[in-house]
């Protein structure tokens, strides 16, 4: 057999099955060009599968040069394309043959839709690793380079993408040429590719020799943060981080900092918002002394700014801002710099500002230590917790593990109680859904004691909500609960409560008590739910509602491995027998289900 | 604040009260105090101030609608100065997250009391008998217009329209900045296309495109039929195609009414794309579709029919009636029933299918009504054809049935190829 002996981690021809006019290139090519889009698209998924059929050498001379041709179909085909060639290197032979997949790739990457684009350049970037050196040089660089001088911005700004992955790989030579189209592109026409190279400055500053990144791309650096379009301006901000990162601290100061001063009092909120946003990177990359002298008042004014988009930025940064400033002196420019505006943005007039601040500013008191966080945070806290928005209030309730840490939880619970009271009976489900997620976290915070008093009634309240997400979350929080403070607890508490609900006139309440009879089985163990939970479920089994039966059925089946097998076989089977000869159809199937699942029959 | 600031607390005569010679200083003086831009997020500062400046600024606007005389040329700069520091800055982000003008209520510019003022004086300065472009154009440049059409984002329509009136006029007295106006709205078209999808002035540009392409010389330039092409039959993809499908469909209609040999690249590319999961802009697409049409020519018409009538059956046979409806409303057009009538050989093999499975099975009545009367309309065209299509329908839907079976199985076989290789090369079976 022809092929055979070949290393069979490479696919082979069609012929190696011996019928080479099996699947002859007519009909799988007409599959690619059905006129119903979705059959072409199907077809262009399984590509793999075509060329598998064709073998490798068909694949190569047949089926690319076809690709390369009618490279003109919907956007969605040709994305489905541009993503399969990124995976073809195997189908067309391997690495020796991976340049086979430039043409089409190339043509893909200057069409119109920036997705299909932008998958044609991860492709090409994905087997340009692929190439040897010299098959770089030889055919990748040039199509980079063809890219890069195309008419019409789509191929411009694709080439912007493909730099860096050849640059670390070619001669010096081509090296020098690609840093010249890079930087005319960095100053092209349209805005577009401008865009295109300023996002990608900081990854190809980082293949560069450091001469290189100082002589080529700080000037580029510079011309895109003082571009006219605020687009191309704050794109620098995010290569400033890649680019800080990369220079010795002593060329900071001349080559970064006056562009990243300027970009931080820019006159677009565009860009100093993304200075905000970007903070604790630019931060770290342009280490503690230039923090301490220029990013602290940078970080004041942006906390201070005019547009409310720019300071929630800035407030969510406030905690790692200062986690990050070096430590000697971290106290003093907090407490002097820092939380003055911090105390400002508690009483901001937009919301947003103070639900950034409120979802950070806990965070705080584990830097600062517990006689500050008494004496400065603490106001704060109490502050933000009776604020108006209820998001801020959430966002202190699900932080409060920071302050609990310093200064215990029991300085905040006077407080504390009113705000959790009034979320949990907000007209909004969303919002007493959210605080019913974090008592299973307040329980265990204030303790047993604490809860019994004050929290638990809520709880039970929230299992007969209006609302059934709400009714759904109380149950899997009883749970939880109940995982914390044990079965004993349970016992005394919440079992005769939810027990009490099988009575309930409302037929939704009592199936809330099989609801939290199954969520709460497991937890409380094999003696309470036989002795006190069982004999509810078994009652409830002659409910005039059918939806009550055939969740006893369930419920039954989710317990049953929970009882022993005299509690299954006397008390379990006849009812579920009983239930399994019911009129409803519903309740006969659950019944059923159940008597399989526990082996009863 | 600057400077200039301490100008504004000088109140200065009225134009009309001092003697004519002293008249142009006193406009630049004017001119400058109201440079000065005040923050009217604060609605309790400067009142005085901000009723001072509105009262010079409604001066200023009666001054250049009737005095002559009075441009003299070292006010051009002055002009273009105080024109510049009020109306450009940076858009405020907008209120609502996520702005939808198709429900949401516009943030209008708090400080329109002023805004409105001095697009009013620009315009009446700009459209004035003594305005010289010749002068002005040092100081109106590209840098100006690159400004000017930032501010289209603006999400108050009053501003917009004020826009749009300045735009046209410097588009049609500064014959130096039209390439570069035209180019930069290409940009702001294929950033809101590829990159934002945002952009509130996009409805405003184009009806300004609109009577830009009515004057655009024939010969077509290159230039425009690349715009044509690649900006504005791509705009069609947009989301928000609604706010703005009126201009655009304008836009394209006034291009082959100029150039006819424009119609079959601009048909295909309508269909390429088509709308796949929304109703409502395919309504708006077989809307623009139907204005097309009735202005295409003949010869047009035969070389685009095909893939367009594939594309016309889809829509007749949609489960969406507003679609169905609005395909079949095709066949109460004169023009192009006189059209489909000439090539019914070509057309009514094409239709057929969708129209006889239709009208069996269509949940809405009035479509199957409307379906009959296309049918008939078909029936009257080309009896025999109509016979031998409905002769063959079944045989006809056989064979694709058929061709289906085939397809599976050739799948099915590939797959079990692949399968085959992949168990082989993982070893599983020796070669």
């Amino acid at each position: 057999e022809p092929g055979s002996s070949e290393d069979s981690a490479e696919p082979k021809m069609a012929g190696a099955d011996g019928d080479d006019s099996l699947y002859p290139i007519a009909v799988l090519i007409d599959e690619l060009r059905n006129e119903d889009v979705q059959l072409r698209l199907n077809s262009i998924k399984k590509l793999s599968t075509i060329a598998l059929a064709l073998g490798v050498e068909r694949t190569r001379t047949e089926l690319l040069p076809f690709l390369t041709d009618t490279i003109y179909d919907e956007d969605e085909v040709l994305l489905a394309l541009a993503e399969q060639l990124g995976n073809f290197t195997m189908l067309v032979g391997g690495p020796e043959y991976v340049h086979c997949l430039l043409p089409p790739l190339e043509s893909l990457a200057t069409v119109e839709e920036t997705v299909v684009r932008d998958k044609a350049v991860e492709s090409l970037r994905k087997i340009s690793q692929e190439h040897s050196p010299v098959d770089l040089e030889v055919h990748f660089e040039p199509l980079v380079k063809r890219l890069a001088s195309g008419d019409w911005f789509t191929s411009r700004t694709s080439a912007c993408g493909l730099f860096s992955v050849c640059y670390p790989r070619v001669s010096s030579t081509v090296k020098a040429e690609i840093r010249q189209h890079f930087r005319t592109l960095c100053s092209d026409d349209t805005p577009m590719v401008r865009r295109a190279a300023a996002s990608k400055l900081g990854e190809f500053a980082k293949v560069l020799e450091l001469d290189y990144v100082k002589s080529d791309i700080i000037p580029l650096f510079t011309a895109l943060a003082s571009d006219e379009q605020d687009s191309v301006r704050l794109l620098a901000v995010e290569a400033c981080v890649s680019i800080a990162t990369l220079l010795p601290q002593e060329d900071l100061e001349t080559l970064v900092m006056p562009t990243l001063r300027q970009a931080a009092e820019d006159k677009s909120w565009r860009v100093r918002y993304m200075v905000a946003d970007k903070f604790s990177e630019l931060q770290k990359a342009v280490g503690p002394e230039i923090t301490k002298n220029d990013l602290v008042p940078a970080f004041q004014n942006l906390l201070k700014d005019c547009e409310a988009e720019v300071r929630a930025a800035a407030a969510n940064k406030v905690k790692e801002f200062c986690e990050n400033l070096p430590e000697d002196g971290r106290e003093t420019i907090i407490m002097t710099h820092i939380l003055p505006c911090v105390k400002e943005l508690v009483s901001d007039t937009n919301q947003h500002v103070k639900s950034a601040l409120a979802s950070v500013i806990m965070g705080l008191s584990t830097i600062l230590g517990k006689d500050n966080t008494i004496e400065h945070l603490l106001p704060l806290f109490l502050a933000q917790l009776k604020d108006e928005c209820p998001e801020v209030r959430l966002n202190i309730i699900s932080n409060l593990d920071c302050v609990n840490e310093v200064i215990g939880i029991r300085q905040l619970s006077q407080s504390l109680l009113p705000a959790i009271v009034e979320l949990a009976e907000d007209a909004k489900w969303r919002v007493r859904l959210a605080i019913i997620e974090y008592m299973p976290l307040l329980a265990g915070q204030l303790g047993v004691e604490f809860f019994d008093e004050k929290l638990n009634s809520l709880c039970m309240a929230w299992l007969v909500d209006h609302v059934y997400a709400i009714r759904e979350a109380a149950t899997c929080n009883l749970m939880k609960l109940v995982e914390k403070f044990g079965a004993e607890w349970a016992q005394n508490t919440i079992v005769p409560k939810v027990l009490g609900m099988a009575n309930d006139p409302n037929y939704l309440h009592r199936m809330t008590t099989l609801f939290c009879i199954n969520a709460l089985s497991e937890a409380c163990g094999q003696e309470i739910t036989t002795k006190h939970m069982l004999p509810v479920v078994l009652k409830m089994s002659n409910d005039q509602v059918a939806n009550v039966r055939f969740n006893v059925a369930k419920c039954l089946q989710k317990i049953g491995p929970v009882l022993d097998n005299n509690a299954l076989q006397t008390e379990v089977k006849p009812v579920l027998e009983k239930l399994a000869a019911d009129q409803d159809m519903d309740v006969k199937y659950f019944a059923q289900e159940a008597i399989s699942v526990l082996a009863l029959a | 604040m600057d400077t200039k600031d301490v100008e504004i607390y000088l109140v200065f005569n009225a134009l009309r009260n001092v003697p004519a010679p002293e008249q142009a200083e006193l406009f630049l003086r004017k001119l400058q105090q109201c440079c000065t831009v005040f923050d009217f997020m604060d609605t309790l500062s400067d009142l005085k101030m901000k009723e001072y400046k509105r009262s010079t600024l409604n001066e200023l606007v009666d001054y250049v609608t009737v005095s002559r005389g009075y441009l003299t040329e070292q006010a051009y700069p002055e002009v273009v100065k105080m024109v510049s520091y009020n109306i450009f800055r940076t858009l405020p982000p907008s209120d609502s997250n996520e702005f939808d003008p198709e429900e949401d209520e516009p943030t209008l510019e708090a400080s329109w009391p002023h805004l409105q003022l001095v697009y009013e004086f620009f315009i009446r300065f700009l459209e004035s008998q003594e305005f010289q472009p010749s002068i002005a154009k040092k100081y109106i440049d590209q840098k100006f217009v690159l400004q000017l059409l930032e501010l289209f984002d603006s999400e108050d329509p009053r501003e917009r329209d004020y826009l749009k009136t300045v735009l046209h006029r410097i588009y049609g007295k500064f014959l130096g900045l039209r390439a570069f106006i035209r180019k930069q709205i290409n940009n702001i078209f294929l950033r809101f296309v590829y990159e934002t999808e945002h952009f509130n002035g996009v409805a405003e540009l184009l009806e300004i495109l609109g009577s830009i392409i009515n004057g655009f010389a024939l010969p077509l330039k290159a230039e425009h039929k690349q715009f044509l092409v690649k900006v504005l039959i791509p705009l069609h993809t947009v989301r928000s195609l609604s706010l703005f499908h009126a201009q655009l469909a304008y836009c394209i209609v006034q291009f082959l009414e100029k150039d006819p040999a424009l119609t079959e690249p601009v048909i295909r590319g309508l269909l390429k794309f088509w709308p796949k999961t929304c109703s409502q802009k395919e309504v708006m697409f077989l809307g623009e579709l139907e204005e097309i049409l009735d202005v295409i020519e003949p010869t047009q018409f035969v070389k685009i029919q095909e893939p367009l009538f594939k594309q016309i059956s889809r829509c007749v046979s949609s489960p969406h009636f507003q679609v169905a409806e609005r395909a079949l409303y095709y066949w109460n057009n004169e023009y192009i029933m006189s059209l489909i009538e000439e090539n019914s050989s070509v057309i009514l093999p094409i239709m057929f299918a969708s129209l006889y499975r239709i009208s069996k099975e269509h949940w809405n009545p009035a479509i199957v009504a409307l379906v009959y009367n296309v049918l008939k309309a078909f029936m009257e065209m080309n009896s025999t054809l109509f016979d031998e299509l409905t002769a063959t329908y079944k045989s006809d839907r056989q064979r694709e049935k058929k061709k289906e079976k085939e397809r599976e199985e050739l799948w099915k076989k590939l797959e079990d190829l692949e399968l085959k290789r992949g168990l082989r090369n993982d070893g599983i079976i020796p070669t």
